[in-house]
């Protein structure tokens, strides 16, 4: 990374904190002012953090190569009862035996 | 009374940084791992201090995603937080103004689910409680970020101690956190085809954006529920 780059970085880091910053004030804001938020811009709302990472999830398991993607399977299994570190230490036990006992 | 109120809230908030500290370490870690310095994790994690959308953050900076686009994502993933801040209004009208800007940069979940328990329970919402408790939490999310970091400098190959699955893996977590949320499947299904198929025909990183507001348009036009959810609470992440 150079410096320009850098700076970028760092300009891009302290913006994410003020909006960051605005979404915990934000509400205390909204509902001294603001009655009711419209029912579908609500629905919207609510599918935003889902939208967002599922489009982080679902591209790394077809192009991370077959042992991320079988790791990502079982660590999905596991995520339908236990709690993400679970998940992270299942999928990370697996990609390890896959590279360094199978292959 | 102010001290052990101050106390009361390191106490609580111990087993959240026990059960946090590993997210810490991984953050600092991944950061170095996609081009981060030692200095600018720990920056990331002191002044925006929301784990799930520091991660969100460096993914898309690894992948030199437009910078308005980092930003707008991590404002999306942290956007529940508008709930919560309209939640606490009620408990914490007695702070002051300065008291209040520190407890609304402190609010991260478990922060405002203990806050609301707390009120619940008719105990006072003090100052110092709420300071305690998001200090316990606060500063050894730092010191695990700089831990992480600094270890994630020494390591030579991302790949050979199987870092590059953690992120994927992490941020699946995140979306079946959601998962009691109306329309969850088809808006997962639909951002994730859309994403898939905008990574073949148009390129990284533009598929983050298409498949995101591929999922939130089909939300908003899919039929209103009659019930409105609590917003969904990840109870590990800070």
């Amino acid at each position: 990374m150079d410096n320009a780059e850098h700076m970028q970085l760092i300009y891009v880091i302290l913006t994410a904190a003020v909006a960051t910053f605005l979404t915990r004030i934000g509400g205390y804001v909204m509902i001294t002012q603001m009655k009711r938020i419209p029912p579908r811009m609500e629905a919207a709302l609510n599918a935003v953090p889902a939208a967002v990472l599922s489009t982080l999830v679902a591209p790394a398991f077809l192009s991370g190569g077959w042992d991320v993607a079988v790791a990502m399977l079982v660590a999905l299994v596991i995520g339908l009862r236990f709690s993400s570190l679970w998940m992270l230490l299942a999928g990370w036990l697996v990609v390890m035996a896959i590279r360094h006992l199978l292959v | 009374m102010t001290k052990d109120d101050f106390w009361q809230g390191v106490r609580g908030g111990f087993p959240v940084m026990v059960s946090a500290a590993p997210f810490g370490a991984l953050f600092g870690a991944l950061a170095v791992d996609n081009g981060f310095s030692v200095f600018d994790a720990v920056f990331m994690s002191a002044t925006v201090y929301a784990g799930a959308s520091q991660m969100v953050g460096l993914e898309l900076f690894g992948h030199n995603v437009q910078p308005w686009l980092i930003v707008l994502s991590i404002f999306a993933v942290n956007f529940r937080h508008i709930l919560y801040s309209a939640s606490i209004a009620r408990h914490i009208r007695h702070f002051s103004g300065l008291q209040k800007f520190f407890a609304f940069f402190l609010l991260v979940d478990p922060q405002y689910a203990e806050t609301e328990k707390r009120a619940e329970r008719g105990e006072p919402v003090t100052f110092a409680w709420y300071l305690g408790f998001g200090m316990i939490i606060y500063l050894p999310w730092q010191i695990m970020t700089l831990l992480g970091a600094i270890f994630g400098q020494m390591i030579g190959d991302p790949k050979a101690i199987g870092l590059d699955v953690l992120l994927p893996i992490y941020f699946m977590g995140l979306v079946l956190g959601f998962r009691k949320r109306d329309n969850w499947l088809p808006v997962v299904a639909v951002s994730s085809l859309a994403s898939i198929a905008a990574m073949r025909f148009v390129g990284s990183p533009w598929h983050v954006s298409i498949g995101a507001i591929a999922g939130i348009l089909l939300a908003a036009c899919m039929p209103l529920s009659k019930r409105h959810e609590e917003p969904v609470t990840l109870e590990h992440e800070v």
